[in-house]
């Protein structure tokens, strides 16, 4: 075990910015991506299935 | 005759569209599993760095990202040269659907770059080779997006876009060699295929974990975004209808 206590692992020991800076933007891009995608299939599936709704 | 083996089958989108259906669960579940794997060893059992302390840790996602962001852009070139010598349509629009993906890794390897050389160079960012050829794979992910959506003749733009990857693979070997052919402040290959990994075995475990999630990750959200585009593109084929209508009805 690396960490003596909790604010002892969310500090990383001084270099809490970077750490977290880095892991918290990877999470942010990597989980914002596959909701975009999804949404995107959900979209064209929903738009096939409702052609030209305005006529 | 018959006895050859189908490679063409999954071209057909509809085919494409139902294998995807059948793997995808399995990449999300890798992903998710493989990363909290990953996210344990390196933050749990991989030691402090003597040198670097706690700093190092970014390691585990910037590697793996750096190496998504030259892997991607190669699979997207090949793809995109593919679509346009045997006219494959689901290959060009693989290539299309690899490289927001891409993008969202160089980008990554770029972050988590600065926010590593600050504690450990001094400085967000240096113009030396390694750093500018990735941010020039930025520049070449977005180009190819950009021109591929400016060209409404969806052929056309296949094969601009696939000359545009082709040309820029060229900076694929550069970024990879960029640490030994200039002077960099960037460190060398922390892994090679000649030599010993200089890295102690819990912080190599957690980096090849992450690479793993990386990849699974990779696959199924490539693959989704293929499945919308190829929905996108054959609107009006049966194939979707009967899809979008299914789901209608059981939903």
């Amino acid at each position: 075990m690396n960490w003596a206590s909790l604010s002892d692992f969310l500090s990383m020991r001084g270099y809490g910015l970077y750490v977290w800076g880095s892991y918290g933007v990877a999470a942010a891009l990597m989980l914002l991506e596959p909701w975009l995608a999804l949404r995107r299939r959900h979209q064209a599936l929903h738009a096939a299935a409702n052609p030209n709704p305005e006529n | 005759m018959n006895r050859s083996v189908r490679w063409f089958t999954f071209a057909a989108p509809s085919r494409f569209y139902w294998l995807v259906g059948v793997l995808n669960p399995w990449f999300w579940t890798a992903a998710v599993a493989l990363t909290i794997a990953g996210m344990y060893v390196g933050f749990f059992v991989a030691p402090t760095d003597a040198t670097q302390g706690e700093s190092y840790r970014i390691i585990f996602i910037h590697v793996p990202a750096a190496w998504m962001s030259m892997i991607i852009y190669l699979a997207m070139a090949f793809w995109a040269a593919v679509g346009w010598m045997f006219n494959a349509r689901m290959a060009s629009v693989l290539a299309r659907a690899l490289a927001p993906t891409g993008a969202m890794f160089t980008f990554l390897a770029l972050w988590t770059g600065a926010f590593w050389g600050k504690p450990t160079w001094g400085t967000w960012w240096v113009w030396d080779a390694r750093l500018t050829s990735e941010l020039i794979l930025l520049f070449l992910y977005l180009g190819y997006i950009a021109l591929v959506a400016s060209i409404d003749d969806m052929v056309r733009g296949d094969k601009a876009g696939a000359l545009l990857a082709i040309v820029g693979a060229v900076n694929v070997p550069i970024i990879y060699f960029s640490v030994r052919w200039w002077n960099t402040l960037h460190q060398g290959a922390t892994i090679s295929m000649t030599a010993a990994p200089k890295m102690a075995h819990t912080m190599l475990t957690a980096m090849m974990l992450m690479t793993l999630a990386f990849w699974a990750y990779s696959f199924a959200v490539v693959f989704t975004r293929a499945q919308a585009m190829a929905l996108e593109r054959d609107h009006d084929a049966e194939w979707v209808r009967q899809l979008a209508l299914g789901r209608k009805d059981s939903s």
